[in-house]
């Protein structure tokens, strides 16, 4: 939640806040690089949408996380990343997939009676 | 000495202890406490995530009637704890702050049949987190706090009344000015909902910032942690604090990854009850480390 507050969309760019962790980086609100492709993904109570992602090996993307209701989490701990999801804000994941497979992410804020159903994945392929 | 020897024995003849097993497996510290005094021998009776509220027939069919069976079968120990703890998850969580209050008043009531009068609670997301632990207060006080009991410096930390799974900076300073007055050598104490290191983030088994109450602890040489959460058994040591997870009150979880998914495991009218429980924890008196852990599970009759 602490990461929010520096998390403005101004206040992130201008420190350009980018945590590097293994195939993957997290950069809350920063601008896009060129060359990403854009993965836009909605999250309300809940339910990820779209729930499930198809990535390339090797292509980078930037996930960009809404919220529509409620404060939310995106964490990937296989890929070592997370952010929050704030509504009216936009959290931008960036990622460079190095293996292929399935990758659970869930939300780690709780959010209610079905906090612990809100998943989605991350599939990888060659 | 005898009735320790006694309420072993029971155990035993009565078939209701499970694994008998010592935490700070194979360390040896100074008896002492950090007052200097004896170390005594007495036991605690530990519940957890008893999800009062919760309603779900498949993975349930006594979800009114579990909790109950519980304060039932405490109460019929032959020899009763000094004190019964409930490792959080009281209640299930609700969006309607109304019924949040309902069904803490249940559980309250409900906990009130336990013979033994002196019960600690804390609180588990499912009570805290919809509302930073505002309800919780109100029916159970503060959601971190410190006791002492017989030489034992007992340390309950809130790892969910932040939504975010956090225990916070400003509870971190609490911790570390509270430890800051006990020997290194102090018989230690934590109980938590979540668990305080990365059992299984993939499941959000894991408190985010975990690690920082850990290494606050390391310096001790006799810290144990008991917690909920993961609604099953489980042991895990780092370096050489044991943490030790309950089973739940309502339904069991599988073993962290063992499934696609972190869903309950489904009733089976087979073998009822099956996973569910409470354990007893006996402090010894020889070392500062050790615990005797007997797990009871819930009975059909």
């Amino acid at each position: 939640m602490k990461q929010n507050k520096v998390g403005t969309k101004g206040i992130a760019s201008a420190l350009g806040i980018v945590l590097l962790i293994g195939a993957a980086s997290l950069v809350l609100a920063k601008p896009k690089d060129q060359g990403e492709r854009v993965v836009p993904i909605k999250v309300k109570r809940f339910e990820y949408m779209p729930k499930e992602v198809t990535l390339k090996k090797g292509v980078p993307v930037v996930l960009e996380l809404k919220s529509l209701d409620v404060p939310h989490g995106f964490n990937l701990p296989d890929l070592g990343v997370r952010a929050d999801v704030l509504p009216g804000q936009t959290a931008r994941v960036h990622i460079v997939p190095k293996q292929t497979g399935r990758f659970v992410f869930h939300c780690d804020i709780f959010c209610g009676t079905g906090h612990e159903e809100l998943e989605g994945a991350i599939v990888v392929k060659e | 000495m005898a009735a320790h020897i006694n309420r072993r024995e029971f155990l035993r003849l009565a078939g209701l202890g499970g694994v008998v097993f010592a935490s700070g497996l194979g360390y040896t510290a100074d008896a002492a406490t950090s007052k200097g005094s004896k170390l005594e021998e007495f036991y605690w009776v530990q519940l957890s995530d008893s999800h009062w509220g919760f309603e779900g027939p498949p993975v349930n069919p006594d979800a009114k009637g579990t909790l109950k069976k519980a304060v039932e079968e405490v109460n019929g120990l032959s020899q009763q704890p000094d004190f019964v703890v409930f490792t959080g998850d009281l209640t299930h969580t609700t969006d309607d702050p109304v019924e949040r209050r309902k069904r803490m008043t249940e559980f309250r009531d409900i906990v009130a049949g336990l013979n033994v009068k002196t019960v600690k609670f804390m609180p588990g997301e499912h009570d805290a987190s919809l509302d930073r632990g505002k309800a919780y207060r109100e029916f159970f006080g503060e959601p971190n706090y410190t006791f002492e009991h017989k030489g034992i410096h007992f340390i309950v930390l809130d790892n969910v009344s932040d939504p975010a799974a956090m225990i916070g900076e400003t509870q971190l300073e609490w911790l570390k000015t509270d430890l800051a007055k006990l020997d290194k050598n102090a018989r230690i104490v934590v109980f938590t909902h979540r668990p305080l290191f990365d059992l299984y983030p993939q499941w959000d088994w894991a408190t985010r910032d975990g690690a920082k109450a850990v290494e606050l602890l390391m310096p001790y040489a006799n810290v144990t942690v008991f917690y909920g959460h993961i609604h099953q058994e489980h042991h895990h040591m780092t370096g050489h604090i044991a943490h030790h997870a309950a089973k739940s009150l309502i339904f069991p979880l599988p073993a962290p990854g063992s499934a696609p998914k972190r869903q309950p495991i489904p009733w089976n009218a087979a073998e009822p009850y099956k996973g569910l429980g409470f354990r007893s924890v006996e402090a010894a008196a020889e070392s500062a480390s050790k615990y005797e852990l007997n797990e009871y599970l819930i009975k059909k009759a």
